[in-house]
């Protein structure tokens, strides 16, 4: 059996296990099974072909799993896939880690959900057959509605049906244009076949006008989960109910679902769609940015605030996307990886104060340093490698988006990439970077430093907690704290490795841009002449 | 002509069903308890014997000598009805009398054949499957007639008997008169079938239509009578303009006959209009631009008139009648589609439909709350801590209902999808997507409320059936929801072979009229 089943198969046979065994030992299942998973990520990581093909490179055949559709059970990686599936492999055993003490009812169902959800996290990321892959992309639903709502906040299910509903509405167009792609190729070329390669070949083959829809179906059902503005408003509410754990793999893999449908399957299947679309999305993504710090300044409740600054996040992340340039390409995915780790680890350590205080409001909190020294330093660092320090991981990540699009314009740029975006667009994204700046050092001023304030009623005494993070509790950040540092200080070895696959995607692109900008001109030439 | 002794070969599963009925309805009477007490086991036996009959004995070649329409279709229809069936005869057939039966226990009451009506009920759910087997080897239409009533006339009794009380009778009374209309309107339209075509018999009257459909020749009468026992056949279905009953019988007949209704005359009505429409190229040529037309029309207002009103509901039944009036909404989109495809996608479909159906009622039918159905979401609320496997299976059969992957609802609907894409009826896709979209927020309240909510006042006194064939039902269907997409491309492929066409088609001069 290849490593790619173990990362799936082991986290579902140990949510059986779970379910067999008493609650005491459930963690620990949780533990050692996303522990094997991440040893068999690791292991595919150091012998990984992709890294210099940017191909899809699989350790076995396709097995036929509904062959009346040439649906496969296919799974293999590229060198995108590979990293966020490793993002996730990591972050999973890191929250199980996590949840130990805040995790206290009904235990065994809730590492059981979290040990589903990662499986499925790993079949869409490993999956090379399309339904295949919408498979995993759906199921996660299932388990992260049943993490909300049964472990959330106070509002836990409102946000678990609006999680649930917008999920699925965006997810169902993805459906439909996955099908719909497949049932027009059968009829094109008499074959069956839901491999994401030939989706891909097959879609650039098809008029200009039948991409335009296809690129909206696809890139619109994503952009709920990234989610895009105006489709981002499950998101607050979702990441703030979530217990932390939730917060964590939500914040870090799920929402990079979309970003890895967008870049996986929604650009190359449908490339001359997405240029033309490519202002509208960019606009709405710059908007995001600006809009969601604007928010995030005003917010009293730091997760919620973390949760306003995915989105401006993830908004750079698909602008840097819609650059259609290897920087802007693979600064996305940089920043993609990025994000779960920062975004991610802000998660745990908001959720470590909680623990703590059972409050995340600002006004009740501040001055936590001298309660807590060890956790001011992670607190401080992740939200510097969030805001984006130079030196830290979110910086790389921003500024190759942001150079990306600034240099994506009709002008050549240096490789010869084209864009139709362009100074403007990254000039308003790098005024929203500011305001990150500004809301996350506000956030950090308040909490950490300034004069000390503590909620009176319950603190410590429920929890059973040390007054500082403990050793449990570090060993959950560190690893983290050193990733943040790694892929700040030396991103080159990661950015080299995804470059071939950004490439490889971004291929069709050039002519396509050119054409669009070519026709451009052209009807701005002609509307000229008419009114002359 | 018509081998009469083949015929009847083929015909076994049937024959042995209706024996049996026969049989359980004098046990039903027997003055001994314990032997009153086989009588829903043996229901469930015999129909599972019926439908290892159903693979067993079936002869392909006696079934094309026999002048069938689609001559495979009984080998996966058969099976598939006759085992889903034992499902809900496991729900709903120790539910009878059971009230009765508890104090004949205590010796607080007496027996009495007047009283006692498991036997009658269990030999009319089996007479009701006997139709809908009968319906897949019917070659005229009268037999097409017959079968199809002997499916519906048993179940407006069920309705009646199953617990007799006020609101059962009234649902009863409903659905036998609504039922009779629809009846009229079948009726009629076969009757324009004939004067349009001057032929009973099914493959005669293919013949003729398609010829007149193909020179164009005045076919008005022949479109009338399609589309007359269209409407009539909607009863059936559920379908608009005949979906108006379902909410109020489902909800006034005790769930578990609900579970029966909702499932058994739907196949009945599908398999009768396949095979009618195929008589006017559904599958082969293609249908009639009218035809299709109208077809459109019912499958668009079903599916949203159904998911709109389950949205509005409180009560479950309620809400499971207008979820299956939208599901027959979906299922229609594949004879708007209308391709040899499409129909496998129904018949996979039926069958999805089919055991997800069984896993949520049986998980329903495994609680009661003050010896009536529990029929609130509210008395869903905390059933986790009381009922952890009914719990787990209606949430795995709404998943199933949404279309979540990787349950086998979803390639029924993926299936139906593809079809229809196929055919080009885009517009139908969407709106098959946009109210599944609508449809999720029902079904999650059936999936979430009993694993997330904490049981509230209403949901206290809430208590196990006494039978514990429904959980047992609950369990087998749940499960089959899991394991069955694993085996999803050999079933697809027996769907696939059941509709294959003739191998030799056995050229018949049209006789003389």
């Amino acid at each position: 059996m290849s490593a790619a089943w173990i990362t799936i198969l082991a986290p579902l046979l140990g949510a059986l296990l779970i379910g067999l065994s008493p609650a005491k030992a459930a963690r620990w299942i949780a533990l050692s099974v996303s522990g094997v998973a991440l040893a068999a990520i690791l292991q595919l990581v150091m012998n990984f072909p992709g890294w210099k093909s940017g191909l899809f490179e699989s350790e076995a055949n396709p097995v036929p799993f509904l062959p009346e559709f040439g649906i496969t059970l296919w799974l293999g990686y590229d060198s995108v896939a590979i990293m966020l599936a490793l993002l996730n492999a990591v972050l999973v055993p890191l929250c199980v880690l996590g949840s130990f003490s805040a995790i206290r009812e009904r235990e065994r169902e809730y590492y059981a959900w979290f040990m589903v959800l990662s499986a499925s996290i790993m079949l869409a990321f490993a999956s090379r057959d399309a339904i295949l892959f919408y498979i995993g992309y759906e199921f996660t639903l299932v388990p992260m509605v049943f993490l909300i709502a049964i472990w959330g906040g106070p509002e836990r299910k409102s946000a678990a049906t609006k999680y649930f509903l917008y999920t699925f509405f965006g997810s169902i167009f993805v459906l439909g244009a996955i099908l719909w792609l497949g049932v027009s190729m059968h009829a094109a070329t008499g074959v069956w076949n839901f491999d994401i390669d030939a989706l891909i070949a097959y879609g650039q083959s098809l008029p200009a006008s039948t991409q335009w829809w296809l690129f909206l179906c696809l890139a619109g059902g994503f952009a709920v989960k990234v989610p895009i503005f105006q489709l981002h408003t499950w998101l607050p509410l979702a990441h703030d109910q979530a217990p932390t754990g939730g917060s964590v793999i939500l914040a870090g893999t799920l929402l990079k679902l979309g970003t890895y449908g967008i870049f996986r399957i929604a650009l190359p299947c449908a490339p001359e769609g997405a240029v033309a679309l490519a202002p509208f999305f960019a606009v709405l993504c710059v908007i995001a940015v600006v809009y969601a710090s604007l928010i995030c300044w005003v917010q009293r409740d730091v997760k919620r605030l973390i949760a306003y600054s995915s989105i401006g996040h993830l908004a750079l992340c698909v602008l840097g996307l819609f650059a259609f340039n290897p920087i802007g390409a693979e600064g996305s995915v940089y920043y993609m990886v990025n994000h779960g780790i920062s975004t991610g680890a802000l998660f745990l350590c908001i959720g470590m104060v909680y623990e703590r205080y059972h409050t995340k409001d600002m006004e009740r909190l501040g001055g936590l340093v001298k309660r807590m020294p060890i956790w001011a330093f992670f607190m401080g660092l992740f939200t510097f490698a969030s805001l984006g320090l130079p030196g830290l991981n979110g910086f790389v990540g921003e500024v190759l988006c942001l150079m990306g699009t600034f240099i994506a314009d009709s002008g050549s740029t240096p490789d010869n990439y084209p864009g139709v975006l362009g100074p403007w667009y990254a000039t308003v994204a790098a005024s929203g970077l500011v305001l990150a700046a500004m809301y996350l050092l506000i956030m950090l001023g308040k909490i950490v430093w300034g004069p000390l304030t503590e909620p009176h009623d319950d603190h410590h005494a429920p929890s059973g907690l040390s007054v500082d993070l403990n050793w449990r509790e570090i060993g959950v950040l560190a690893p983290l704290a050193v990733l943040c540092l790694w892929l700040g200080l030396a991103p080159g070895y990661v950015l080299s490795n995804l470059e071939p696959a950004c490439t490889r995607m971004l291929a069709p692109f050039p002519a396509i841009v050119q054409a669009h900008i070519a026709a451009d001109v052209q009807t701005a030439h002609d509307s000229e002449k008419e009114q002359n | 002509m018509l081998d009469m002794s083949s015929r009847l070969a083929l015909l076994a599963p049937e024959m042995f069903l209706f024996g049996a009925a026969v049989v359980l309805s004098i046990l039903g009477l027997s003055r001994s308890r314990s032997r009153r007490a086989l009588v829903g086991p043996l229901a469930i036996l015999s129909l599972v014997i019926a439908g290892v009959l159903s693979i067993v004995t079936f002869d392909l070649q006696k079934a094309e000598s026999a002048g069938l329409l689609l001559p495979s279709l009984a080998m996966w229809l058969r099976p598939m009805v006759a085992f889903i069936a034992a499902g809900l005869m496991a729900i709903s057939g120790d539910f009878v009398d059971q009230s009765l039966e508890a104090s004949i226990a205590k010796s607080a009451a007496a027996f009495s054949p007047l009283r006692a009506v498991r036997g009658e009920f269990c030999a009319f759910a089996l007479f009701s499957v006997t139709g809908v087997m009968l319906l897949a080897t019917a070659t005229d239409l009268i037999w097409l007639f017959l079968a199809l009533e002997l499916v519906s006339l048993p179940t407006y009794v069920m309705v009646a008997i199953a617990r007799g009380d006020r609101p059962g009778l009234e649902a009863a009374v409903k659905y036998f008169f609504l039922g009779a209309m629809a009846t009229g309107f079948l009726l009629y339209g076969f009757a324009l079938l004939y004067g349009a075509t001057g032929t009973m018999q099914l493959d005669d009257l293919r013949d003729i239509a398609l010829a007149q459909l193909a020179t164009g020749e005045s076919s008005l009468l022949l479109v009338t009578g399609i589309v007359l026992s269209i409407v009539g056949l909607c009863f059936k279905i559920t379908a608009v303009p005949m979906h108006f009953y379902a909410p109020d019988v489902y909800e006034g007949a005790p769930l578990p006959v609900t579970a029966f209704l909702s499932f058994i005359p739907k196949v009945a009505g599908f398999t009768a209009l396949i095979l009618l429409l195929s008589c006017i190229g559904l599958g082969t040529t293609g249908l009639p631009r009218s035809v299709v037309a109208v077809l459109w029309m019912m499958s668009l207002l079903t599916m949203t008139l159904g998911n709109i009103g389950a949205l509005l509901q409180h009560s479950m039944k309620r809400t499971m009648a207008y979820s299956s009036i939208a599901h027959s909404g979906y299922m229609l989109v594949a004879l708007v589609a209308g391709s040899h495809d499409a129909i496998d996608a129904l018949l996979f479909y039926l069958f999805a439909y089919g055991v997800t159906t069984t896993a949520t009622f049986g998980g329903l039918a495994c609680i009661q709350r003050a010896g009536l159905d529990a029929d609130r979401f509210e008395d869903l609320a905390g059933l986790r801590r009381t009922h952890p496997w009914a719990t787990a299976m209606i949430a795995l059969g709404a998943l199933s209902f949404t279309g979540i992957p990787p349950l086998l609802g979803f390639f029924g609907k993926f299936w139906i999808l593809v079809s229809a894409f196929e055919a080009g009826q885009v517009v139908l896709v969407g709106a098959v997507v946009l109210n599944s979209v609508v449809s999720a927020w029902y079904y999650l309240r059936f999936a979430a409320t009993p694993i997330i909510t904490e049981p509230a006042g209403r949901s206290s006194d809430v208590g196990q059936n006494t039978s514990r064939w429904p959980v047992a039902a609950s369990i087998v269907f749940g499960c089959a929801l899991v394991v069955l997409p694993v085996f999803v491309g050999p079933l697809m492929k027996s769907v696939q072979e059941s509709t294959a066409a003739p191998v030799v088609v056995v050229e018949t001069p049209l006789r003389q009229r």
